[in-house]
Parts: C-alpha cells; structure tokens; sequence
C-alpha cells in the first residue's frame, strides 16, 4: 500500500492549486453574494482541459484517471465550492454515463465538445416527489415513430439552464419484477434549445449560491429514438450507477471545503490575538485543529480510495466501487460540515462575517450532506451491503 | 592578467536625452569614498552623442578626470555599441573598480560588458566598501588574505537575505548599484576635471540592433505596488473629503496614496488602493500610515516597506509597533504642515 | 523556426524565505517554482509556436531534481527539454552560469533565445546578456512585446521612463520582463505526457567550447565573502511631540537623515 501521490498527481496537483488561487478565489466571494453562474471561469477550466480529465484523449479529453480528476474537485473546492459542483457535476453525471453507456455514435458526437468544455453538461433523476426515492418517477417517454416524446419536470438541477447536454431519467413503461408492477425507466440524452424543452424557475439556495440551480420542464419534448441511452429499462441501474461516480465527485468537494476551511482558520489562529496572545496559543484551540486535522486526513483516505476503486473499475468493469464512493462521501460530508462549522467558531464574530469566508464554506459545505444522495441514503447504501 | 596595472575607481555616467542621470551623481559620491582608502582618483567615463557639455556637472560632482567617448552611434542607448565604447575604455585604460547604475540600461550594459571583459559582476549593490578578502584571514593563511578589495553588499530572494561578494582574481572589480541608494556630494561650484577624448571606432556589425521608435512614457494609473513612495490613510482621516491633506501631502514627496480596509469599506477609496491582507501587498521606500491603527491584517500588507512612518492621536495603536518613526498627535494639524515642510526643503535642495 | 527557451528552477520567496538552524537557505523547505520571467519567456515562445509552429526547447541548468522545471514547461507544451547537470559546474555566479549555458546552446540549433530577465532567487538580470556575448549575438533585454516578421523580430525594450521598439535580425537573444504576458497553465493531460518524456541530459563533456577554468565555483569570478539573513525590525522610535510644529520638525528631521527627501 503505497500512500505517496505519483509525480503526474503531484504536479497535476500543484496545477490546479494555482489555477484555484488565481482564478477562482478572487471571484469566489463575489459569485456567492450576486447568485451569480461564474461563466468565466468554466471557459477558463474549458481552455485548460478541466472539464475533461478523466476523458480518454480519443474522445478529446484528457486522458487521466480519476485520482486526478478527484484532486481537481478537490483543489477548487477548497478556494469556491460553486465551481467544485460545476466540475463534478458535468464529469461524473453528464460525460461519465454518456462514456459508459452511450454508443460509439453517442460518444463521438457528445463527447469531445463536452470534454473540451466547448459544451457543458447535466443530470436530471430528482423530481418535486422523487428525490431519494427513484421510483417515484413521474416524467414519461413515450416512443412515437422515431421520436421519443418526454412529458414531466426535474428539479435542483446543477448547471441548469447553463448545460448543452442533459442526461435526463424518465418512465418509459411498466414491468412486473417478482409479481409486483413496477415503472420501467430509462435514460436519455437531451440537447438545449430541443422544442419543448424549458427552464423553470431557478432555485435561490443557501449555499452553492454561484451554482445554477433549475428546474427542467419538458412538454411534448421530442427527440431523436437515438438518444436513448443505454438499454430500454436500464435507466435505472444507469442513474443509480452514475450516482456512485457523482459521489466520489461530491465527496471530493466536500473534502476540499474541509481542507480549504481548516487551512484559512489556521491561518487566522496564528495572526489574531486576544488576551496578549494569538489564539493559536490557546489549547482549546490547539486541541479543535488537531482533532479536526485528524478527521480531514481520515476523510482524505477514503476519498482517494474510492478514487482508486474507480480507477481499478475502468480496467475491470465486473468490480463495483458503490460501497467506497458512499462511505467516502457520508465521511466528506459529515467532516466537511462540522470542520466548517468549528472554523467559524475559532474566527468569532469574524467568522459570521462574509469577507472572511468560512461561512461561505459552512454553507457550501451542508448540500454536501444532501445532494447526489443524502447522509441517509449513503447509509442505506453501505448497511445494505453489509448485510446483503 | 596583472591586477596591479588596473587603477582607479570608475563610474558609468548615464545620460539619457543629453541628461544626466541622477544615479551618475550618486555613483561619483560614492566613488569618491572608495578612491580615498585607496589613494586613486575618479573617472566618469561618459558615452552618447554630443555630450561633452555635460563634464562641468559632472566634474561639480566629483569626477577628477571624464573619459568621453562621444559617437553619432551612441544617441539613443543600444546595448552593442555602448557595450564596445565601455568594454575599450575598459581595455584601455584598465580600472581598477567599474560602477554602473542598476537601472534599465545598466543592468543590460553591465553584464555584457563584464562579460567581453571577463570579468565578475555584482547586481544590485546596496552597500560598498573597501576591505580584506576573505573577511578574515583564514589562520595559517594569513598571507593569502587580500587587502584593499571591494566588498560589494546586496539584498537577495527577494531581500530576505543579503550577501556581501568580492572579486578577488580580476579586474576590474564591477558592480551595478541601486538607485537612490549612495549620496552625492555637495556640488563644487566651478570644479574641474581632466578630459580625455577616446573613440574606438564604431563600425555597425549584426549586434547592432535597429531602434524603430522611441516612446516616453507617461504613466495615467498609479499602481500603488510600484510606487516608491505611499501615503496611506485609515479611518482616521475621517472622510473622503479630508483624504485631500493626504493626496497634497502625497504630491509633495512624490508618492501615491493608498489606504486601509476600512476606508475601502467607507466607500471613500476604491479596493485598488487597499494595502494589507484582503488587499495589496506593498513594500514602498517609505509608507506613511495616517490614522491607520495597523490592525494585523493591515500590517501583514505594509511591514516589508523600507521605512514607515504612522501619525494616529492614539498613543496605543498597534501601528507603532511596526512604525520605525511613530508620532502621536493629530493629523489634520501635522499632515498640511508637513505638506508645507516637506516643499521647503525640497526647494532648498534645489537650489 | 526554433526556439530556445532557458529557463531556471527557483525557491518561491512569494511567502517568505526559510532558513536552517545554521542559518543557510532551507531550500528543501520553500516550493520550488519554474522562475516568473522565464515562465513569461516560456509563454511568448509557445505563442510563436501556435502562431508560426515554432519548435520550442526548454533548458536549464541546476541539480537533477530541475528536470521538473522542464517537465512543466513540456506540460504546458514545450516540445523538448534539456537539463544541463553536473557536479562540477555548481556553486557558479552568472560568468560561470552563462558560460555553461552558451556552452550548452552551441550544440542547438536556434532562431531566437528566449531567457527570463532576473529569476526572483538571485535578482542579477545578468545571465542572459552575458550568454548572448558569450555566443556573439545581440541582446535585446526587459522585453514587454515581442513580434517575428520573416528573419526579423521587433521587440517592445522597455526603460525606466520610455520604451523603445527595437528591430533586430534573428538569431538573437531576448530576455523577457514577467509583464510581457500572463502564461498559460498546463494541462492534466499534458502533465502526464510530460512525465512519460524524455528529458535530455547534459554534463560536462557535452559542452561546447568551454574551459573548465570558467565553470563551477572555480570558475566564478565573484566569490561569497559573507551571507546572512535579513534582520526583521521590531518597533522604532515613538514621540509624544507638544505641538504639530515639532512634529513636523521630527519627521523631517528623520526624512533628512535618511535621505527621503
């Protein structure tokens, strides 16, 4: 077992580090406050391959492996989580299924504009009542002649209304499994600008506030019968699949809040001073950083392991990485929220106050607990392993 | 090479536009004092085109003798023939010590000719001096420890640390100094110096580079990281209005004004101007801080400057722990009457 | 046409520097970057390349460990890397630096070489003129633009009041101010090509007309007599004046005494 990162990570580390600090730091405030979609920074990661890391180079990306893409999430979200989700989620919920599932006619005509970021993609599963719970689906495609025609909304969709491409989950029938009558679901790709197909209102968040947030409305949305992705019924393996990669991506984000959180606080300690004395001299301090430090690391393994299982997964597709990438993300996530929430308390008043920004990452960090599956969920997910 | 035939102590006199530069007269100061310890005398060696009114200033400054070398070639500077005409004062009459301003043109000039004359060179010069190499003798070697070298003291990675360098083994010893560093002289009204004329010739080879245009620039925005000089204001200044004392006293030393978080929060300044942690980091020549507290955060921006000098009523306020010249009292009566000082003794000098 | 790109390895002094108890410089313990001049003579040189397909070489000189630098510089699409190593040419100052250098250039093939104007460790700007007198070429120094046209490049040279645009046939040799332009980053993908490339190396004996009486610290004219570190300053002097009048008088007093006026 080897915990060293390659020569390749490092410097790919090193990369985004600096690109987090130069270009998304100094929008990360600003972004938060106006609920503003940083467009300028997505053309930014488009130029630099950002958006296609773990893309093989046939396909236009770049040709690294998941560790790398897990680090860039990472990196960016410890400077501006908006920009961590835009990341993650066009990779893992909009170009991971097309890759996985898509034909080669789907791949070559979807993947190299994503991956060069000259389109950005999205996901659409959750409904106003299906959230956890898949099988609530009410969005319907019905085949008619070539076309398949989609009936219903999606909502809390990351990089709504500013996405190319949307990896979109509806019914397409019924089937009986073990004598019970269930929904038969499929996945389909749809493009923007697809009659029919619109934007509802956007959602005003708590955190993530840069992140566009939309409801998707499909009314009498035709499209191609080619954009079916994957097998006919297979939706829901599909999404339930693609969430296992979105996690890992979550998590990643969720341990660079952490990081990025604790790192700002340690910085403060050491400079403010009450009593005489920095407070970085101070045991309650001292101890809260150790114990917090020590929770980021634990965080940090898990995340990277699941990274790895991902990796082992693309040259071994039989193995499944469904249990790591969920314990990675309940352990990021939780992490995540409380180091941010005892980064404000060390900051004091000035840990309420915006221009210091963990609070920003307090906020940022509590969707972490939420989306691509809640805490629960992720729970669910490992005790149903164990006991299997 | 016979180190003994190399003599004097010579000064790169720069002049742009058929002016000298100020670093020309700061350069002989300096070489003035280096030339006594040695017992030599002062050469300026002054290149361009039809300079030679230029020797009285020079020889006023200090300069005993003006090697002029005066070409059609050398109107504007080009680093080749500049380069030929000190390389063969260089050759010809053999200093002993070669200073050269660390300006744009010096620091282009000077390691190109170090370099055909092959010798060292040392950038960026703070402090010279006349002394023993090695410092001290290494025992038992005593006679090979040097004497009467040129100790040249510079800041380095990025003025964290200063080294002190010698060039033992050849000559002549060169240096490019920092401006605004060494003094003048006090100028002798009517002094006089020797002057030699000597042209070595300029015939134009593929180093000599065409100047297409020459474009003096005229700078519309400060950027308060590149100014020498910051008259820096908090909330104690009170209003946008009263920033008006600053922005004079700013003019007065040549400076620019900048600002604390709170002025910025105030909406009196724009976040261009902010030094500290959430804004620029600046290490000016001087940085007054005018009714500035010096939260941490603030000070983090400021600290490295060279000099700073805080005026705050409040006899407590952190600022005084990083101010090298710290003065309690009220600013809107010290500021303008600072503002009024500083003018007088700037005319004084001038004159 | 071809491009030469030196370029060198230096500890970030952004943050501050750190020393060893012994109060040497802890260079392991400061980020080692690709210098920011070089980066921005780096930058021009792949623009010539998108421009005009210019091949571009990046080379340095220092320990083994500077092949990183010129793995970066691959990274952000530098074409080939030559690292410039050997025990014997360490401890030099900038005559025996750009002697090992020229020495190293005479076995390229070039149009134009690019280096940085200072690196941020030595603060000198003195190696690439002396590498261009080494090699006989002209030197355009603090270039803020720089434009190829056919055999000719014009370059923005910039002064302390004016600049100049200045003309020059190639080969020549430029050094390029950290303003010239913003670099580019790497890319993921170019990061793992540049790990699998390979790296030329030279030592000593690759060299072209050098005497070994002009490398390494014995070939280096200028020699160390006493480093340190820089000492902070704490508090200075405070006073209570009685009046704004001896204010004033005290802070031009102290003006005067260090000639700030």
């Amino acid at each position: 077992m080897d915990f060293s990162l390659s020569k390749e990570h490092e410097m790919a580390r090193q990369l985004f580090k600096d690109f987090a600090e130069k270009e998304v730091k100094p929008l990360a405030q600003e972004i938060d406050e106006q609920h503003r979609f940083p467009r300028e920074t997505v053309d930014k990661l488009a130029k630099y391959g950002f958006l296609g890391i773990p893309v093989p180079k046939e396909y236009g990306g770049q040709g690294c492996d998941i560790q790398t893409y897990v680090m860039c999430v990472e990196e960016m979200a410890k400077v501006c989580g908006t920009t961590s989700v835009i990341i993650s989620a066009h990779t893992s919920l909009c170009v991971d299924p097309i890759l996985t599932y898509g034909t080669e006619e789907q791949k070559k005509k979807y993947v190299p504009d994503l991956a060069s970021g000259k389109k950005l993609g999205a996901f659409g599963l959750t409904e106003p009542g299906a959230g956890t719970d898949a099988q609530g689906q009410q969005t319907k495609a019905v085949l008619d002649g070539d076309e398949w025609v989609l009936n219903g909304s999606k909502c809390f969709i990351t990089n709504g209304k500013e996405a190319d491409v949307y990896i979109v989950i509806a019914v397409t029938g019924k089937v009986e499994k073990k004598g019970k009558m269930l929904k038969e679901i499929s996945a389909f790709i749809v493009e923007k600008g697809t009659p029919g197909f619109t934007f509802g209102t956007k959602e005003n968040k708590m955190g993530i506030c840069g992140s566009s947030t939309y409801e998707l409305i499909f009314t009498d949305c035709r499209i191609p019968k080619e954009n079916l992705l994957g097998q006919q019924g297979k939706g829901f393996a599909i999404a339930m699949h693609t969430l296992d990669g979105g996690r890992i991506g979550i998590a990643a984000q969720a341990l660079g809040l952490a990081e990025g959180a604790l790192e700002t606080t340690i910085e403060y300690v050491k400079e403010r001073k009450q009593f005489g004395r920095s407070i970085a001299q101070f045991q309650n301090t001292q101890f809260v950083l150790a114990d917090l430090a020590t929770k980021v690391e634990a965080a940090k393994l898990l995340v990277y392991k699941a990274a790895a299982k991902k990796d082992e997964y693309r040259t071994n597709p039989k193995i499944s990485y469904s249990v790591e990438a969920a314990q990675a993300k309940l352990m990021a996530a939780e992490v995540a929220m409380e180091v941010t929430t005892k980064c404000v308390q060390l900051h004091g008043g000035y840990g309420y106050i915006k221009e210091y920004g963990v609070e920003r990452m307090m906020r940022d960090a509590k969707i972490t607990e939420i989306y691509e599956g809640t805490s629960e969920v992720q729970r669910m997910v490992i005790s149903g392993a164990l006991l299997k | 090479m016979n180190l003994e035939e190399y003599k004097g102590v010579y000064v790169f006199a720069q002049q742009v536009d058929n002016k000298v530069d100020s670093i020309a007269y700061e350069l002989l100061g300096k070489a003035k004092e280096l030339a006594a310890p040695l017992n030599t005398q002062v050469t300026a060696v002054l290149i361009g085109s039809n300079v030679k009114n230029l020797c009285d200033s020079l020889a006023e400054y200090g300069a005993d003798r003006i090697i002029v070398v005066d070409d059609p070639e050398l109107k504007d500077y080009r680093t080749e023939p500049y380069a030929h005409a000190l390389a063969s004062v260089i050759n010809e009459y053999k200093p002993e010590i070669m200073l050269v301003g660390a300006t744009a043109i010096g620091r282009d000039l000077g390691p190109t000719v170090s370099a055909r004359v092959a010798t060292g060179l040392t950038a960026d010069c703070t402090v010279l001096e006349i002394g023993d190499f090695p410092l001290v003798a290494i025992p038992g070697k005593e006679s090979e420890q040097k004497h009467n070298q040129l100790l040249m003291t510079r800041p380095a990675f990025g003025g964290n640390t200063i080294a002190t360098i010698a060039c033992p083994n050849n000559r002549p010893q060169m240096a490019t100094v920092r401006p605004g560093v060494m003094q003048k002289i006090d100028p002798i009204k009517g002094a006089k110096a020797e002057i030699i004329e000597f042209n070595p010739g300029f015939t134009p080879n593929n180093k000599y580079v065409t100047i297409k245009e020459v474009v003096k620039a005229v700078k519309d925005v400060a950027d308060i990281m590149d100014a020498k000089v910051l008259v820096s204001g908090g909330r104690g200044v009170g209003s946008a209005e009263n920033f008006k004392i600053l922005e004079d006293l700013a003019e007065a030393v040549g400076g620019v004004v900048s600002c604390s978080r709170a002025v910025v929060d105030s909406g009196w300044k724009p976040k261009d101007l902010q030094v500290g942690q959430t804004g620029k980091t600046v290490r000016p020549n001087v940085y007054f801080a005018i009714g500035i507290s010096g939260a941490i955060q603030h000070v983090a921006g400021m600290e490295e400057s060279d000099v700073i000098i805080a005026i705050n009523k409040d006899e407590d306020a952190p600022i005084f722990d990083v101010a090298d010249y710290g003065v309690v009292g009220d600013l809107n009566k010290i500021v303008p009457q600072l503002t009024a000082a500083i003018k007088a003794e700037k005319a004084k000098k001038n004159n | 046409m071809k491009v030469v790109v030196c370029i060198k390895q230096v500890p970030d002094t952004k943050g501050g520097v750190k020393f060893n108890p012994d109060g040497t410089l802890d260079r392991g313990a400061m980020l080692a970057i690709m210098n920011p001049d070089d980066k921005a003579g780096l930058e021009a040189a792949l623009r010539l390349k998108d421009q005009y397909g210019a091949e571009v070489t990046v080379l340095t000189m220092g320990l083994p460990k500077a092949a990183d630098v010129l793995r970066e510089a691959i990274a952000m699409g530098a074409d080939k890397g030559v690292l410039v190593t050997d025990r014997v040419l360490g401890g030099a100052d900038t005559w025996a630096t750009s002697t090992t250098i020229a020495g190293a250039l005479r076995n390229l093939d070039y149009d134009l070489i690019i280096t940085g104007r200072q690196a941020i460790d030595g603060d000198t700007a003195q190696v690439g003129p002396q590498i261009a007198e080494h090699l006989g070429l002209p030197v355009i120094s603090y270039a803020q633009e720089i434009k190829v046209d056919g055999d000719k490049v014009t370059v923005r040279r910039q002064y302390d009041d004016r600049y100049h645009m200045v003309e020059a046939k190639m080969p020549c040799l430029i050094t390029a101010l950290s303003e010239l332009n913003d670099p580019r980053y790497m890319t993921p993908g170019g990061i793992f090509d540049a790990c699998k490339a390979e790296i030329t190396t030279w030592g000593r004996a690759d060299l072209k007309d050098v005497e070994d009486c002009n490398l390494g610290l014995a070939g280096s004219p200028t020699k160390i007599a006493k480093a340190s570190d820089k000492v902070r300053k704490g508090a200075g002097e405070k006073v209570v004046p009685e009046s704004p009048e001896e204010a004033v008088s005290y802070i031009v007093g102290k003006m005067n005494e260090k000639h700030l006026i």
